[in-house]
């Protein structure tokens, strides 16, 4: 083994540890928009599921439960914006802003007893046999821990229930034609909640491997604009999940990129930490490109409160 | 029980109050926070407001802070009433910053003040401005939401200071820490004296809300900001050029929060240094200060005064009970999504309804 060899292996193992919590949460939030929901409160919810996730692994010594718990609140903050956004018609801008607000502020609140703490337990990496015998992809695809795994595996699920059944009909209807899909029986605001639901759920998932997995530590900040990578990564996915385990890992590779920069050609890491946000103005031009070119364009009614016609 | 019902009329009066209960209601939401470390919510909320209005000293503070909101909150407003999300300010703000000390420290160094203080406001600017153009060419351009380029760039921009103050204009006489030198005595502005107050800025906020009310309702520009954000349809078929008036709308969002970055650097700090220390999150805050003045400039020199205290509270509860600075952040979210909501609460009423059960 030369040392080019075990350095590209180690880029890409990285980049995949680096890249799964966005793609949690961009395959919540391709969900979130599909059905004509825009939460731009990811940022918030990934904070609030690294806190509470680091918090509970920390008393129950137990990261399951943690992951589990950051889950949990996920969820219970990304309904805050269904409510506003779905019940009350709000404006989903500004409560999408709200819901990053709330939860960076309850996190840092949360969060201050746990600074300079750092978990005993950890999750270990499982790896599937025979396959993990194959020479470089055994270790690097076969061999990772657990939530990487479920990430592939949610990928290709959400894929094919979006696009090959009956209820992934249902979910992109109330984003292309909300009023169609009502005629039809369909109650869109239910569906909605759900969706949003699943983004809150998957996004609290990815809070809690940032600070179970990906530094096991709390560091108030930490999701540092990962949330909002997510929202453009959504884009870049063109709405699609498979899509975004590319978008991710691209993302997950910059990351690890800034470091093997600083190291071997001794730029500064402040001008290598804009690096990401950087490349997503780029990607985001580029997605232009494309949906220009393929005719792929956001779901028609994203943002848009579906009313009943008032008699 | 309740019973939800539209609204017919909803007056100025009815308005006013709503958003007196959207505050209340915010502050005790915000406070319960405070029991799950055992802490009495009413006595902490009561430390938070007796400090920020309660005292001089506390007054001078809140003036203090409300400085930068004006000027960001002013400028918001221009960019929300047309519909332009600019999420930005806090990233013109810092470039604000930078620019002064650029002139202030290096360019401009031996001018007399009456020309440098000046042209550092100017460069302010013009520095501020064109990082909102940024965004609002991606916008027209490229259809890219603007909250995602005005949020990125601001990570950028604090990644730049960063880079500046610990690398090429690290001071030689701030022994080590990261901070570049500070500006000689012609470069900083006077303040009133016992206080933080730079009244120059405070001075040009207070115009620059004037100036901005007068655009909007009486200028030709005004009218088309108006237009492009409550109708683009119709924007579009009576020949409003979007490109100009969105390129005028941030032009106008990110030099005025520019100019509030050369207040807080020649008026407060006097040297450059990390992001989080110039702005203690003004160009956020400054987002819910527009929405509080219902988009109007005159209020916001009230709502900007309002949320320099809650600023100064921020403080109180770092500094008095320990909790970290981005507790407020909980306030203003929750004042946030009230105002999110607001939409409701302006179309409808909810009653309580006595139900005779037989």
């Amino acid at each position: 083994m030369n040392e080019n060899y075990i350095l590209i292996y180690s880029i890409l193992k990285r980049a995949i540890i680096s890249g799964t919590p966005l793609l949690l949460a961009t395959l919540g939030e391709i969900y979130t928009e599909r059905s004509g929901v825009l939460n731009l409160g990811i940022e918030g919810l990934m904070a609030i599921g690294a806190v509470t996730s680091f918090g509970f692994t920390l008393i129950t010594k137990n990261p399951i439960f943690g992951i589990l718990i950051g889950i949990l609140f996920g969820i219970l903050l990304s309904l805050i914006h269904g409510f506003v956004s779905i019940t009350l018609k709000g404006n989903q801008t500004i409560s999408g802003l709200a819901l990053t607000m709330l939860g960076i502020g309850i996190s840092g609140f949360w969060g201050k007893a746990y600074i300079g703490k750092s978990l005993s337990e950890r999750i270990s990496e499982i790896s599937i046999p025979f396959f993990e015998k194959i020479p470089f992809i055994g270790e690097l695809i076969f061999k990772n821990d657990p939530l990487v795994f479920i990430s592939w595996i949610l990928t290709i699920l959400m894929w094919f229930i979006l696009f090959k059944t009956k209820y992934g009909i249902i979910i992109r209807s109330c984003g292309e034609n909300p009023l169609a899909s009502d005629s039809m029986g369909i109650n869109v605001n239910l569906v909605r909640y759900y969706c949003v639901a699943i983004g809150g759920a998957l996004a609290g998932m990815a809070g809690g491997y940032l600070s179970n997995v990906y530094t096991p530590m709390w560091i108030e900040g930490m999701t540092g604009g990962r949330g909002w990578i997510v929202i453009a990564l959504t884009i870049f996915s063109l709405w699609n999940p498979l899509r975004a385990i590319l978008g991710a890992y691209i993302f997950g590779g910059i990351y690890i990129l800034q470091y093997i920069l600083q190291l071997r050609y001794k730029i500064s890491p402040n001008l290598l930490l804009m690096l990401p946000y950087i490349v997503t103005l780029i990607v985001l031009i580029l997605s232009y490109e494309e949906t220009v070119k393929k005719k792929i364009g956001a779901p028609k009614f994203l943002g848009e409160p579906y009313q009943k016609e008032e008699k | 029980m309740f019973v939800i019902e539209k609204r017919k009329t909803f007056t100025k009066v009815q308005n006013f109050f709503l958003i007196i209960i959207f505050i209340v209601l915010s502050l005790i939401m915000s406070s319960l926070i405070f029991l799950l470390r055992g802490l009495n919510p009413f006595f902490v909320l009561t430390k938070i407001l007796t400090s920020a209005f309660g005292s001089f000293y506390g007054i001078k503070e809140t003036i203090t802070k409300s400085i930068p909101l004006i000027l960001c909150g002013t400028g918001l407003v221009v960019a929300f009433r047309g519909k332009f999300w600019n999420i930005g300010a806090e990233g013109q703000l810092l470039i604000g910053a930078v620019m002064a000390t650029w002139i202030g420290l290096f360019i401009g160094k031996n001018l007399p003040s009456y020309i440098l203080i000046p042209l550092m406001f100017v460069f302010g600017f013009l520095g501020g401005g064109v990082v909102g153009l940024i965004p609002a060419i991606l916008k027209v351009k490229f259809n890219i939401n603007e909250v995602i380029t005005t949020l990125m760039l601001n990570y950028i921009i604090e990644n730049l200071i960063s880079y500046l103050v610990y690398g090429p204009w690290k001071g030689k006489t701030q022994y080590g820490f990261p901070y570049t030198d500070n500006l000689p005595k012609n470069a900083l502005l006077p303040i009133i004296k016992g206080s933080r107050i730079h009244y120059p800025t405070l001075i040009i906020g207070f115009f620059v809300a004037l100036l901005i009310y007068f655009l909007i309702n009486k200028t030709k520009i005004g009218y088309e900001i108006k237009v492009v954000g409550e109708n683009p349809y119709a924007a579009r078929y009576s020949g409003i050029d979007f490109l100009k008036v969105t390129l005028v709308i941030m032009l106008i969002s990110g030099g005025l929060a520019g100019i509030a970055g050369v207040g807080e650097l020649a008026g407060i700090h006097k040297h450059l240094t990390y992001p989080y220390q110039i702005s203690s999150g003004y160009g956020y805050t400054s987002i819910i200060v527009a929405w509080l003045s219902g988009l109007n400039p005159i209020l916001v020199l009230i709502s900007s005064l309002f949320f320099g205290g809650i600023l100064v509270g921020g403080d109180i509860i770092q500094t008095t009970f320990g909790f970290p600075f981005a507790t407020i952040n909980i306030f203003n979210g929750l004042m946030l999504f009230f105002i999110a909501a607001s939409h409701f609460f302006i179309n409808y009423k909810i009653k309580f309804v006595k139900v005779k059960y037989e």
